[in-house]
């Protein structure tokens, strides 16, 4: 029988190492399961982890789909440090975007450049107001926050369906529920010719600094995290719960609202009922296998949007289906708990009677 | 000659860091009531764990009744007739006491019958405990009271006690000796792990001491001195603290008839707390955890403030409504009950558990300096003597007694004018013990005012210059420690201290009219 025994001292190495391993194994995994399809694994292979390198306009679009994951997961990390399980990213993203829409949609061909900063705030404020709502249930009534939050998505997918296939709904548009195409000033800027990168990157990047700078070199962050790993030592020390239950959902509805905003206003252009993409869940796992550590999550987003580009070219080239995409999110995060436990405990081999 | 109950010989356990124990041999006979005497980290729990099953030596054998044995886990070793009472409680929070032992025996039973059970077991050894509340709502003596009737219940023919006397009152001790007496005149043997030497002397008839993993002497307590005990601990004599009369100043802290009903509902209403530290002086409060202790403390730190207006001054302000950050500019510090949690944060390092209660590494705008931090950190390290890795070292991996030594440090390194020191050394290694009530006593000769609250009576009686007694939220007068007895303050611990409050009350309203005349 096995039997699972605590490690006196986890080596921190290893707690580092995980994400690694637990890659390692997806991909043994990955090259089993492309064998029982029939096809060829190391062609499956090249489509999730060559394919999306091979160029730079290729690492473009990689990166296009990194920056929301990796906006979302940052402002996640903070909530789940300070033990506030925000699982709604996928709803304040979509009222971001549904704000962020608004203003756009009340461009005209004369507004200038500048209405990208009200869309990008606009954004912001939509996902603050949505994650408000839950900070506003549990403050009042110690309403439980993942029931809330995840419940608030499906809310929000309803506000867009109503929007786009009713007041919103482009008179042009042969009946099809969207608004129109945004017009081009509200376009937010790109860096590069050629490319769809677009300043969004930059901003995911400053978000990486100012988080880490958030985290580990200010009180307030601090305060936070000591809030969500002893709760009482919080108290002790005179930390307010309430406002850390505050800034963890504003700073995470924020960010969440502005890669919405990004999102509409970039790559999509118009709102439409496929506005939501699941970024806000993939988000969350963006965030555990980056360790909830600004850095870390730079990475494990570049990864996780690999298996988003991966998935839609193992379907147009290999004729495989799109699903593939979410067993290598899942493969990776189930691997990631399983090695986790083993660098927390080991297993031991103990002969029956 | 009867066959020894355990015979324990040549076990070695040894951990990736450090040996626990080494070639430990170890003979208990039936009816005994064995100590097993030692520092904190000499390595008494591991071998505890190792005869419960719940840690495997690494080699060496365990003879139980005469047979070899090889206990795989505490299931085992309960059905053998092991039973243990952890020093850290193994009991979940968030269900009831009768629900906590069920879980614990056998599947056959019902809630009820274990309920049942739980009453005539504790009527017979007189463990007064209701099987109906929350453990979560219970005092660390309560949640003592729960393991042990655990324990018993299982009828067992060895019984493991570890540091079990670290939170009773003498009465309460006493009554636990009684009962492990009774134990033992039935048969049942009884190991008994502890630092406390005048209660082994008492208890116990046979004693084997352990230093640093190793057995380093077996002998008969009784026949044994202190001071020839101590020696086998920890290689030397404890250090003896010296009290020196001092004049108390004005008054630091000033708690006036503070009424405050229970947060939770099994939680204890505080009922006209009045009490008055001074500059200068310690003043003790003893009593029976879950008393009143842990609500005080929540009302005096901050923690909770709900106190009315005008009832908890610091000097001539007000701070009844102040949060902690704000009497911790006031000059109040506060150490609590509970090292890890609330003191401290287990998985961080100890720089970084000094900004729980220390803003001096912070700039104005809330920046944190690491370097300042580290170096603070170390500061505090070498100035009290703290064994630990260095300012990094996360809280969890340091020993009690350390911890604590940097959490009093922490505290005392702020210069306070008021110290608030809960438990100051439960379960903390006799050389802690010492070293920290000697820093509480110096900071008192500089002029700090120190509130202590205990349960051990014999650290009150030698920290004390003024003794309160708590029972059932309410305050007992103080008396100087000079005119305090065991028994007194024992008598008082149950709340008999009426007709002495009425005259004091008396005194007071005299004193009053006085003072307004």
């Amino acid at each position: 029988m096995l039997k699972l025994e605590a490690r006196p001292q986890p080596s921190s190495a290893w707690s580092y190492g995980s994400p690694l391993l637990a890659l390692g194994i997806t991909v043994i995994i990955g090259i089993i399961m492309f064998l029982a399809l029939g096809k060829d694994p190391l062609r499956g292979l090249e489509m999730f982890f060559w394919q999306p390198i091979r160029n730079g306009y290729a690492v473009g679009e990689l990166l296009v789909k990194a920056t929301p994951l990796l906006i979302i997961a940052l402002g996640l990390a903070v909530c789940f440090r300070s033990n506030v399980w925000n699982i709604g990213a996928e709803g304040q993203y979509i009222i971001g975007a549904i704000f962020a829409g608004g203003v756009a949609l009340l461009a005209d061909k004369t507004t200038g450049g500048w209405i990208v900063v009200p869309v990008m705030l606009a954004g912001v404020l939509g996902g603050m107001v949505w994650a408000g709502i839950t900070a506003l249930l549990k403050d009042r009534f110690n309403a439980n926050e993942i029931l809330v939050s995840l419940m608030l998505v499906y809310v929000a997918v309803q506000v867009l369906s109503y929007l786009v296939g009713g007041p919103w709904k482009d008179p042009q548009g042969f009946n099809f529920p969207q608004t129109k195409t945004f017009e081009a000033a509200t376009r937010i800027p790109r860096l590069f010719d050629g490319s769809r990168v677009s300043i969004g990157v930059v901003l995911a990047m400053l978000g990486v600094a100012g988080m880490w700078i958030f985290l580990f070199r200010t009180r307030a962050g601090f305060a936070l995290q000591v809030g969500g790993l002893a709760p009482a030592a919080s108290r002790y020390a005179g930390f307010s719960s309430r406002k850390a239950l505050w800034t963890a959902l504003m700073i995470s509805g924020g960010a969440a609202g502005l890669a919405g905003a990004l999102e509409v206003a970039g790559p999509i252009g118009q709102l439409t009922p496929y506005v939501p993409a699941g970024y806000g869940f993939a988000a969350i796992i963006v965030a555990y296998v980056g360790r909830l550590h600004p850095i870390g999550m730079v990475f494990s987003a570049i990864l996780m949007s690999m298996f988003y580009i991966g998935g839609e070219m193992a379907q147009s080239r290999m004729g495989l289906t799109k699903s593939l995409t979410g067993v290598f999110q899942g493969l990776l995060l189930f691997s990631l708990l399983a090695c986790d436990t083993l660098v927390n405990y080991r297993l031991k081999l103990k002969g029956s009677k | 000659m009867t066959t020894p109950r355990l015979q324990l010989s040549g076990i070695t356990k040894r951990y990736p860091s450090v040996v626990a124990n080494s070639e430990v041999s170890l003979t208990v006979m039936p009816g005994e009531t064995h100590a097993v005497l030692g520092e904190n980290g000499a390595g008494k729990s591991t071998l505890m764990k190792i005869i419960y099953g719940s840690v495997k030596p690494d080699e060496g054998s365990v003879m139980f009744n005469g047979q070899p044995v090889h206990i795989r886990n505490p299931q085992e070793a309960r059905a053998m007739g092991i039973s243990m009472v952890f020093q850290h409680f193994s009991l979940f929070d968030t269900i009831t006491v009768a629900e906590n032992v069920w879980l614990g025996l056998s599947k056959t039973l019902t809630l009820d019958e274990v309920t049942h059970s739980i009453t005539a077991k504790a009527q017979e050894y007189g463990l007064d405990i209701d099987p109906a509340r929350p453990v979560h709502t219970l005092s660390v003596g309560e949640m003592q009271r729960v393991e042990i009737i655990r324990a018993l219940l299982t009828n067992p023919k060895l019984l493991i006690l570890d540091e079990p006397t670290s939170v009773l009152t003498p009465q309460a001790v006493e009554k636990l000796f009684v009962v492990l007496k009774k134990l033992a005149s039935e048969g049942c043997s009884i190991l008994y792990i502890s630092h406390k030497l005048h209660e082994i002397r008492e208890l116990c008839t046979a004693c084997t001491v352990l230093r640093g993993g190793k057995v380093t002497g077996v002998c008969n307590p009784g026949e044994e001195s202190n001071a020839s005990l101590s020696k086998l601990m920890i290689g030397a004599e404890p250090p003896q603290l010296t009290h020196r009369e001092q004049k108390p100043g004005l008054p630091v802290l000033t708690v006036n008839r503070l009424a405050l009903p229970r947060e939770d509902q099994f939680g204890v209403d505080l009922d006209g707390i009045s009490l008055q530290v001074r500059a200068g002086e310690v003043v003790g409060i003893a009593g029976v955890s879950g008393n009143g202790q842990k609500e005080l403390l929540y009302a005096l730190s901050g923690e909770d403030v709900r106190s009315p207006a005008g009832s908890v001054r610091m000097g001539e302000v007000d701070m009844s409504r102040l949060h902690p950050g704000g009497r911790r500019k006031l000059g109040l510090h506060f150490v609590p009950e509970e090292r890890l949690g609330r003191g401290a944060v287990p998985t961080l390092g100890l720089a970084h558990n000094l900004l729980l209660t220390r803003n001096n590494a912070l700039s104005k705008s809330g920046w944190i300096r690491v370097k300042a931090l580290e170096a603070q950190a170390a500061d505090i390290i070498r100035r009290f003597n703290v064994k630990a890795g260095g300012p990094n070292s996360v809280a969890r991996s340091l020993s009690g007694g350390n911890l604590q030594k940097f959490i009093v440090g922490r505290e005392i390194d702020a210069n306070p004018k008021l110290l608030i020191v809960s438990q100051p050394t439960w379960g903390v290694d006799v050389g802690a013990a010492a070293q920290i009530r000697g820093e509480i006593l110096e900071l008192r000769d500089k002029g700090c005012a120190v509130l202590v609250v205990s349960e051990e009576l014999d650290e009150l009686f030698e920290l004390s210059d003024r003794l309160h007694v708590i029972a059932k939220g309410r305050l007992s007068p103080s008396v100087p420690i000079g005119e305090a007895t065991i028994e007194r303050i024992g008598e008082w611990m149950s709340g008999l201290w009426h007709e002495e409050v009425q005259a004091h009350l008396a005194n007071m309203a005299v004193e009053a009219t006085h003072a307004e005349a």
